[in-house]
């Protein structure tokens, strides 16, 4: 008897730790950055490293300065940075990386709470307030490879913006091959489509995310890029990988302070990221929408829950008591 | 209020402890829009705190005949006479002015600040305490406002009191030698740096606005009065259901709607609410 012991719920304990799951999140995304050093040179590395050393220390700084627990331990500050970084284009100012940092840790995670408390994705907010603020440097797109031969990079339009103003004529898009490579203009992280998607399975078998919310954003923009294009299907292949499409929907769109509980919820959401998605890349003057569909579909997640809230086991309905009495 | 009056804490209450931006939550509308240069933030400061002393001095010396009932209607027909005198004075002698605030001068009738000001403190106090009330709360209000126009321009637009002689115009063309602010912009592209735009945006308004109220909430931080007294409980939302208030009388200051140390947190949340309802209104 001496080995019972008395506690309360919950009794079934599993082994999974913040670290850990982060840990899982950082190999995820090690393939997209050995492709990005590949497409885009050393300075991606740089970047990163500013990026991710600039989220830990104001994580730090800030937990210190509001004398809470130190928290750098549980690597969310690391995938902070490492995420911010991949939604960042080549030749982004360092200072800039600085700025974007402190807004997504010290603004948007650390005043709020820190880690599960933050309302939304603390690396999708540090972009915003990077491409409002920033915008020329932040949409200085440069040549893929163009590194290698050590000319002065030039720079380039992404196919998405090619593709706004295509209307069914591909001239000057890169090849479907080369886009699921990754050899096109775009932010770091977000160019090869081949890395992202074994990151995300990496993610699915190690069951960090589940698939519901990646499958259902990208069939969600497929389907409306499916109709917009009129059948079009060359058309949605582009629309699906180019663009932050696939790294939003596999890596931001999944966090789980900022994406619903239940699988209910978690349709609703990732559905509502893929119209706004569209509707920005169709109708408006942005060429790209995945991050402001996710932080608003973030902002919108209390309000999902309320809604998809599961009935608990052996209660009935009220309404249906209610149609009862009356009857 | 049992507590003892003196002329002197009448003034700085407004200045931190129950400024009426940053602790009493009014008047959030013309701080969010004019803010983004400080020049706009001192001229909106000045005409608003004019306002307020014109108009607390007009309702506390009419505080007997103002029946009751109409009281509201009554303040806001004084509170515009001095509006429109106001803007009257502005569109004649300072007109740059009058275009960089727009519509948010004539909006000084609608203000919080100056509604609830009457409200709560000139309908109950002598004229002269009411002018000295309304003299600090308007200091109070374009500090605020000063505040956040100097973190919104420095860091968002890279210059600081831009435009500054355009407001000094009513004391000659050229009163401070042809200087017109800084303008730090040339330095910042010198090093590769440039302002971070967002700051003039409304959403950098609203995170510089968060960050200050953070700062004036902790320097207040048990000096302040607690919320009940701050509002008074005759104006509390709740005054008519709140059995405490029947109960204490108002002078414990132990209604539901917050209490003394703030510790209670819940009924603190329900004060803030009432607060920026009001704020909200503007």
């Amino acid at each position: 008897m001496k080995n019972l012991t008395v506690s309360a719920s919950p009794h079934v304990r599993a082994s999974d730790t913040v670290t850990g799951i982060m840990l899982d999140v950082i190999i995820a995304l090690i393939p997209s950055l050995i492709a990005s050093v590949v497409i885009f040179g050393f300075r991606t590395l740089l970047i990163t490293f500013v990026c991710v050393a600039c989220c830990v220390l104001f994580e730090l700084l800030s937990r210190k300065i509001m004398k809470r627990d130190v928290t750098i331990g549980d690597l969310s500050a690391v995938v902070t940075g490492m995420l911010l970084a991949f939604n960042l284009p080549v030749s982004i100012p360092l200072w800039m990386c600085v700025i974007g940092c402190f807004f997504a840790i010290v603004v948007i995670k650390q005043f709020f709470g820190g880690i599960g408390q933050n309302f939304v994705n603390p690396a999708i907010g540090g972009r915003i307030v990077m491409l409002v603020s920033f915008s020329s440097a932040m949409t200085n797109w440069t040549e893929p490879l163009v590194w290698r031969s050590g000319v002065d990079a030039e720079t380039t339009a992404t196919p998405l913006s090619i593709l706004k103003n295509a209307n069914g004529v591909y001239d000057g898009l890169p090849s479907l091959r080369d886009m699921f490579l990754g050899i096109r203009g775009g932010c770091i992280g977000e160019v090869c489509a081949a890395a992202l998607i074994i990151g995300g399975i990496y993610l699915i078998l190690r069951r960090v995310i589940k698939p519901t919310i990646p499958l259902c954003f990208i069939g969600t923009v497929a389907v409306i890029m499916l109709m917009a294009g009129k059948g079009d299907f060359k058309f949605m292949c582009y629309e699906l990988l180019s663009g932050g499409l696939l790294l939003g929907a596999v890596f931001m769109a999944t966090d789980y302070a900022t994406s619903p509980i239940t699988t209910k919820g978690k349709i609703i959401f990732a559905v509502g990221c893929g119209v706004i998605t569209s509707v920005i890349r169709l109708f408006a003057n942005l060429p790209e929408g995945v991050s402001y569909s996710i932080i608003i579909m973030n902002i919108l997640v209390p309000h999902i829950e309320a809604l998809t809230r599961p009935k608990p086991f052996g209660t009935v309905k009220e309404k249906k008591n209610k149609e009862e009495a009356a009857s | 209020m049992a507590e003892k009056k003196s002329l002197g804490k009448e003034f700085t209450k407004g200045l931190i402890k129950e400024n009426p931006v940053l602790r009493l939550v009014l008047g959030t509308c013309p701080t969010l829009a004019v803010t983004t240069s400080v020049t706009n933030a001192i001229g909106m400061g000045v005409a608003a705190t004019i306002v307020l002393v014109c108009s607390n001095i007009a309702i506390s010396a009419l505080r007997k005949i103002i029946p009751d009932k109409v009281r509201i209607p009554a303040y806001i027909v004084i509170i515009a006479s001095f509006v429109t005198i106001v803007q009257m004075l502005v569109k004649a002698f300072v007109p740059a002015l009058n275009t960089a605030l727009g519509a948010f001068l004539p909006l000084i009738v609608v203000n919080c600040i100056i509604l609830g000001r009457a409200e709560a403190f000139a309908s109950k106090n002598t004229v002269l305490y009411s002018a000295v009330d309304g003299l600090g709360m308007g200091i109070g209000f374009t500090t605020a406002l000063c505040l956040m126009g100097t973190c919104r321009e420095i860091l968002g637009a890279g210059t600081f009191l831009n435009g500054i002689q355009d407001l000094l115009v009513l004391f000659g063309d050229n009163v401070l030698g042809g200087w017109n602010g800084f303008d730090f912009n040339n330095g910042l592209s010198a090093v590769n740096l440039q302002p971070i735009t967002l700051f003039i945006l409304p959403a950098g308004g609203f995170f510089v606005f968060g960050i200050l109220m953070a700062l004036a909430n902790k320097i207040a931080a048990g000096r302040g009065k607690p919320k009940a007294e701050l509002h008074g409980c005759a104006h509390c939302p709740m005054a008519g259901s709140c059995t405490k208030l029947l109960e204490n009388g108002e002078k414990n200051g132990k209604c539901g709607n917050g209490d003394k140390d703030g510790k209670n947190g819940e009924n603190d949340k329900i004060g803030e609410r009432n607060t920026e309802k009001e704020g909200a209104a503007v």
